[in-house]
């Protein structure tokens, strides 16, 4: 291999390799870039003894100038955490109906809330609090448990049906499963609240829905179908359907009715971020 | 690399480098020559008033009260503003900026199309810098031949000093332009304190080193090459030329052939020119004018001086390499006399765009509101439908106050007759009203709800409007409003 070859054309000498009569030249890489790939090497050498490197079997070797990246994130964190307490103090404090009333405060949990927002409620309320079949929308004006800021700091910080103490309970009889209703009733009744906030579909079915109605529903949504936010009963009489708008919707829900549940936030979030989430829950558009 | 591709390239081996056939031409260090003359100093007043603009530019001081920064020219990147002397501009306004550079940008060509490449000899950063590199280097390692001479020769206590001490003062020269950059971007008294005494940001020392770098690479190193190889300008300023444009030119019909002669008439056969080379050894290229019109001449004039020395020396007609127009120097070879002429549809266009370009500036700063209103519907959810079943879209609206003292602003809405406005936290106010600081942006939140009844389209073009209460200017912003289909 030593022999050197020159080509013939180019003057230049090639590597002494030969693919079907192809030979390539011998093009060293630029002594420059030999140089700055050494001295990387060498560098390196530095690096493993200032920084942590070699791995052992119950630690690792921490160099000399003990650099944690763990610790870093922690003091870039506190040092944060520093510079919002002029702000989370204040709110600490505070009830949230002094933050809303609080322009300076309005807008810190607004921009803040919608952070945690996005953080921990968007994958069921959606980015916006739109939500979705069987997830209540944050933005509109219709609210099963209440929609002034203590109701819904009240929701945030313990759920619903979440298994906490504190949180919001309701339940609605599997009128159709349970045998409490036959079809017939069902369907009935199903026109009947469908005809409170739209043109009825068959008068004599919402005639007769409305007896069934009256002996098994009115008690907690109310006899006219305003819903009762004691009990987490929802207005029927509007144009807000939690899981369907259809009457095959209204039918499944009296047959075998759903029950959501939304977790107990408190000892999840903090007290400061509960209420930066209540007031920017509030701050949606349905705020009452 | 493979014969084929070998054949291909070039069928004559030569010492690499050496030859035209090369793809890669090996550098050729330019050694220019001293030389006085009209151009050589035009050039040094350029340069000095140049320098001077750069140097001096950011102490000049302009009260603009006090809350506002008193430095006359400032680009202030933390606080989002740029200032220029009467001007402030915010961040939204950067189309001035792309304004003055469209204005530039044709200032150039008209300058281009009468007087050829004056930017490239006199005014360009890259020239003036390594004009200024040069004469330090001339100062320290002496002319032309001296130079030739102590790179070739072997190191000795000489070379190292003298090398030494020239690249010590291109590197000072360096600092002094990196350093003096920063002030553009930072009050300028406060950041030489802060530079002198070490306490300013990492930030600054670094930009102050990579300007550093640059300058000593670009006007110590690369020089000529890069007006050759890296600036795009040489390779499409041909295109504002024509034969009445004022260029660097070599009068071929007088100077051919050329030859060594004494002083006095050439003998009988020869031009003008005698080929004593000084118009190339002067050249800052280092290019023969002789050949012609090329990329690589940036027309600064130097070879004219030199010719002209030569040319009185010898007692034959000076301009033998002139700054003239490429007609006038062909008609002169004719017999005939053309005038200059400045005046042309080229020159009459590009002064045309540019007088049009500074009208429209000038208009649309004279016009620049204190206020601008940017809307932003809201994407999730684009609207929301309530209990009675009309429609509600939320926006972001966001009040810029250019004002120096805090502003209240009212809203209002153009759009469908049933539509109602609301601002977060003003829900129960008839005329709500945005207060905003002064000199900062003002962010709200509002709702604009419609029966529905009163609406069909899936999208329907509204106007928000905001009103200064004091001065009672108005600003708009269109937008749409979403609804169901």
């Amino acid at each position: 291999m030593s022999s050197t070859e020159k080509d013939a054309v180019t003057g230049r000498e090639t590597t002494g390799h030969e693919w079907d009569g192809i030979k390539e030249l011998n093009t060293p890489l630029p002594k420059w870039w030999v140089y700055v790939f050494i001295a990387t090497v060498v560098w390196s050498f530095g690096y493993w003894v200032v920084y942590p490197a070699w791995p052992g079997i119950a630690g690792y070797t921490r160099g000399l100038i003990g650099y944690s990246s763990r610790a870093e994130f922690d003091d870039t964190m506190s040092v944060a955490a520093d510079a919002r307490r002029v702000w989370t103090d204040r709110i600490a404090a505070s009830s949230v109906q002094e933050i809303a009333a609080d322009p300076e405060l309005l807008a810190y949990s607004v921009a803040g809330g919608r952070t945690l927002f996005a953080e921990n409620c968007a994958p069921c309320h959606g980015a916006g609090g739109e939500g979705a079949p069987g997830y209540p929308n944050l933005a509109d004006d219709s609210w099963m448990w209440g929609g002034d800021l203590g109701a819904i700091e009240q929701t945030v910080r313990y759920g619903v049906r979440s298994g906490h103490e504190q949180a919001r309970i309701s339940e609605m009889p599997r009128f159709g499963t349970d045998g409490l209703l036959d079809r017939r009733q069902i369907s009935d009744v199903g026109d009947y609240v469908l005809s409170l906030s739209g043109p009825a579909a068959d008068a004599a079915a919402v005639q007769r829905g409305a007896t069934v109605y009256a002996e098994n529903c009115a008690s907690c949504h109310g006899e006219a179908g305003a819903g009762n936010r004691e009990l987490g009963a929802p207005a029927l009489n509007d144009a807000i359907w939690l899981y369907g708008a259809d009457k095959a919707g209204v039918v499944q829900q009296i047959t075998a009715p759903r029950h959501g549940v939304m977790p107990t936030w408190s000892g999840r979030l903090d007290d400061v971020s509960i209420k930066l989430l209540s007031v920017y829950v509030h701050s949606l558009g349905g705020g009452e | 690399m493979n014969v084929q591709a070998g054949q291909l390239r070039n069928a004559d081996p030569g010492p690499a480098g050496a030859g035209s056939d090369q793809l890669y031409a090996r550098h050729e260090t330019v050694y220019s020559q001293r030389i006085t003359g009209r151009f050589r100093k035009f050039k040094w007043s350029a340069l000095a008033v140049l320098l001077g603009i750069y140097y001096l530019a950011p102490w000049l001081r302009w009260d603009r009260g006090p809350d506002a920064p008193d430095q006359a020219l400032l680009i202030d990147m933390p606080g989002r503003r740029a200032y220029l002397f009467f001007i402030e501009i915010w961040p939204q306004e950067v189309y001035f900026l792309a304004g003055l550079l469209i204005i530039g940008a044709l200032g150039l060509f008209l300058a281009t199309s009468l007087f050829g490449r004056v930017w490239c000899g006199f005014a360009c950063p890259q020239t003036v810098w390594t004009d200024l590199f040069m004469q330090v280097e001339r100062w320290i390692e002496g002319d032309r031949n001296k130079r030739m001479k102590l790179d070739k020769a072997p190191l000795s206590l000489e070379k190292l000093w003298r090398k030494s001490a020239k690249h010590a003062a291109w590197l000072a020269i360096s600092v002094a332009t990196g350093g003096a950059w920063i002030f553009y971007f930072k009050d300028a008294p406060t950041a030489l304190a802060e530079i002198a005494t070490g306490s300013a940001s990492g930030t600054v020392y670094g930009f102050i080193g990579l300007f550093t770098a640059t300058t000593y690479l670009l006007a110590g190193w690369a020089r000529e090459q890069v007006c050759i190889y890296m600036c795009p300008w040489p390779r499409f300023q041909g295109a504002m030329f024509d034969e009445h444009s004022l260029l660097v030119t070599y009068e071929a019909w007088r100077g051919e052939p050329r030859g060594h002669s004494k002083a006095g008439t050439p003998p009988a056969g020869l031009g003008d020119c005698i080929d004593c080379g000084l118009c190339v050894r002067v050249c800052p290229t280092g290019i023969d004018i002789r050949d012609g019109q090329q990329l690589a001449c940036i027309g600064c004039g130097l070879c004219i001086d030199a010719c002209n020395s030569v040319m009185a020396k010898i007692g034959r007609p000076g301009d033998l390499i002139a700054y003239d127009a490429l007609g006038r120097s062909e008609a002169r070879g004719q017999g005939r006399t053309v005038p200059l002429r400045l005046v042309r549809a080229r020159t009459l266009i590009y002064a045309g765009l540019l007088l049009l370009g500074s009208a429209i500036m000038l208009a649309a700063l004279l016009n620049r509101s204190s206020a601008n209103l940017s809307v932003q519907p809201d994407r999730a959810p684009v609207f929301v439908r309530l209990t009675d079943g009309s429609i509600r879209d939320g926006y972001t609206l966001k009040v810029s106050n250019k004002t120096r003292e805090d502003r209240d602003y009212s809203v209002g809405l153009e759009g469908p007759a049933a539509a109602r406005i609301a601002i977060l936290g003003q829900e129960a106010e008839v005329a709500p009203v945005l207060r905003v600081e002064k000199d900062s942006v003002g962010t709200f939140r509002a709702f604009v709800t419609i029966p529905s009844g009163a609406i069909q389209n899936a999208t329907t073009p509204v106007t928000f409007t905001i009103r200064d209460l004091t001065s009672a200017e108005v600003s708009r912003h269109d937008t749409v409003f979403s609804a169901p289909r």
